[in-house]
């Protein structure tokens, strides 16, 4: 297979990047986005040239750095994988194929494809864990998890943090990396002692780096791992409780 | 949560794009929050539909004849009486619905503004949308057309400014009179069409910004939605068409 790559370049955060057009020539249809992406930069090296540049890590859809836009459409045309899990099967013979990196706010470019993503740690820092005491760990099996509680819980969690949800999103929106961030804690029993406290704190740190969710189910869609829009709901509606219950807890004389 | 000094360039590459302020006491505190403000909109969202439902249910009259829909228009006036004066609940109900109004845009534009915000430099490329529906992208132009029908409709059914035939209490007439100038009609056509879109997406949004979810019971949502618009966009646009066609007269 042959493809024409349209590529953003950009130097640095502030250059003004542009699309650099690159033929991909003997491409197998088993080969993979970023295998692609390979073999262009090892033309671009021999010719003395910049390679793109790209993050990648895992190559097996699991550590969320390969995000970038494949004709306009975050990780491509292929639901529910990564760029990495892309196979070139899914693309036309001789098709030009434009690349670009994600686009929001918060998302500086750092260069070419790679966009700097801390702003998910500020929100994860903000609440996304459980304080646990140290000391002999507790008997795993005392703690009894409902299973489809378990099961909704995973769900939430197989989130990678890639930012193809804000990446997609019109509205630059993080909801729905938060909303499973949160989830997946709020929904066990582990997580309900820090449950409201999180819940305020990481929509907040959200809000500050983010978009708000008009509900354009944009994220839903991209989602390398087909996270749902539910729990989204399922955070908008714990955050007005915890608004009030936190409330409650200040008026108890227990500050945050 | 307190922004901490940056512990590195990566993080201080990083600049948030909205600063929490003072927080107001509960429940305004919510209202200062984007994630609220949804709250806010889909609250006053449903003190619209309710409004829209009644509105387009209670012109059916203009069906049963002139004496019936004049008479609708004083017994509105008349809701409750004599437990409460004359015009109460009608008053009660315009002051509601203007402050509902009012939350509805603010909440809207400030969203919109911090969206704008969020993503400063568009894609280059053409974005392809999967999910995001003509409606849902809409909704900031439908919004407007509304807003600005609103104050044509009032102008024109209740004040009477811009009804060259308007008599206060007149109600068939005056409605007719209005309709049957093509332009009118054509306005209060499109408008309908265009709040029907916007019912089309808020009707559904609404559930889940307020966290109204059920995965056993959300295909009921889309259907409500549907539903709701269609009903709302057949009835209200049936009364210009009939006065145009000659049906109503
Ligand atoms: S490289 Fe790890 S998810 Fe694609």
């Amino acid at each position: 297979m042959k493809f024409t790559l349209q590529v953003w370049r950009q130097a640095g955060p502030d250059d003004r990047g542009h699309f650099e057009t690159y033929e991909a020539q003997d491409v197998s249809d088993e080969m993979s986005f970023l295998e692609v992406l390979d073999v262009v930069n090892e033309d671009l090296i021999r010719e003395g040239k910049e390679p793109i540049q790209f993050d990648h890590d895992c190559r097996e859809g699991i550590c969320g750095s390969c995000g970038m836009m494949i004709n306009g459409q975050p990780h491509g045309p292929q639901r529910g994988t990564a760029t990495c899990q892309l196979h070139m099967r899914k693309f036309k013979d001789g098709e030009t194929i434009v690349v670009e990196p994600w686009r929001a706010a918060s998302f500086p470019i750092v260069r070419d494809l790679v966009v700097n993503r801390s702003a998910f740690d500020r929100i994860v820092e903000a609440g996304g864990y459980i304080s646990v005491n140290t000391g002999s760990a507790v008997e795993a099996n005392m703690l009894p998890v409902p299973k489809s509680v378990s099961d909704a819980a995973m769900d939430a969690a197989a989130c990678i943090g890639c930012g193809a949800c804000v990446a997609a999103c019109p509205n630059g929106a993080a909801q729905l990396f938060t909303a499973a961030k949160a989830q997946h804690l709020n929904l066990l029993p582990q997580g309900q002692a820090e449950r409201w406290t999180r819940t305020e704190a990481m929509v907040e740190t959200m809000e500050e780096y983010f978009g708000s969710c008009t509900m354009h189910r944009e994220c839903e869609a991209a989602c390398p791992k087909n996270i749902s829009i539910d729990f989204i709901a399922y955070l908008n509606r714990d955050y007005v409780k915890a608004k009030t219950v936190n409330r409650n807890l200040t008026g108890q004389g227990l500050s945050q | 949560m307190a922004q901490v000094t940056p512990r590195s360039s990566v993080e201080a590459a990083v600049r948030p794009i909205h600063q929490k302020g003072r927080p107001w006491p509960w429940p305004a505190s919510l209202y200062q929050t984007y994630t609220g403000k949804k709250w806010a909109m889909a609250i006053t969202g449903v003190i619209g539909l309710i409004f829209i439902g009644g509105h387009m249910f209670g012109n059916l009259k203009l069906y049963l004849g002139a004496a019936e829909i004049d008479a609708y228009a004083v017994g509105l006036r008349e809701v409750a009486y004599p437990l409460v004066p004359k015009g109460f609940l009608l008053w009660l109900t315009r002051i509601l619905l203007v402050a509902a109004l009012a939350i509805h845009v603010h909440s809207a534009w400030s969203i919109l503004a911090h969206n704008r915000r969020a993503r400063p430099v568009k894609y280059a490329g053409k974005r392809d949308y999967i999910a995001a529906d003509w409606a849902s992208r809409t909704m900031q132009w439908t919004g407007p057309i509304i807003l600005l029908f609103i104050a044509f409709h009032l102008a024109d059914l209740t004040w009477g400014w811009v009804n060259p035939e308007f008599v206060h209490g007149d109600v068939y007439a005056n409605t007719i009179a209005s309709f049957q100038r093509i332009p009118v009609a054509g306005l209060y056509i499109v408008a309908n069409l265009a709040l029907g879109v916007h019912i089309y997406h808020g009707a559904w949004s609404l559930f889940q910004s307020l966290g109204v979810n059920n995965p056993q019971y959300n295909a009921l949502r889309r259907l409500f939605a549907v539903g709701f618009a269609l009903a709302i966009v057949a009835g209200n646009i049936s009364f210009p068409l009939a006065a145009t066609i000659g049906i109503l007269e």
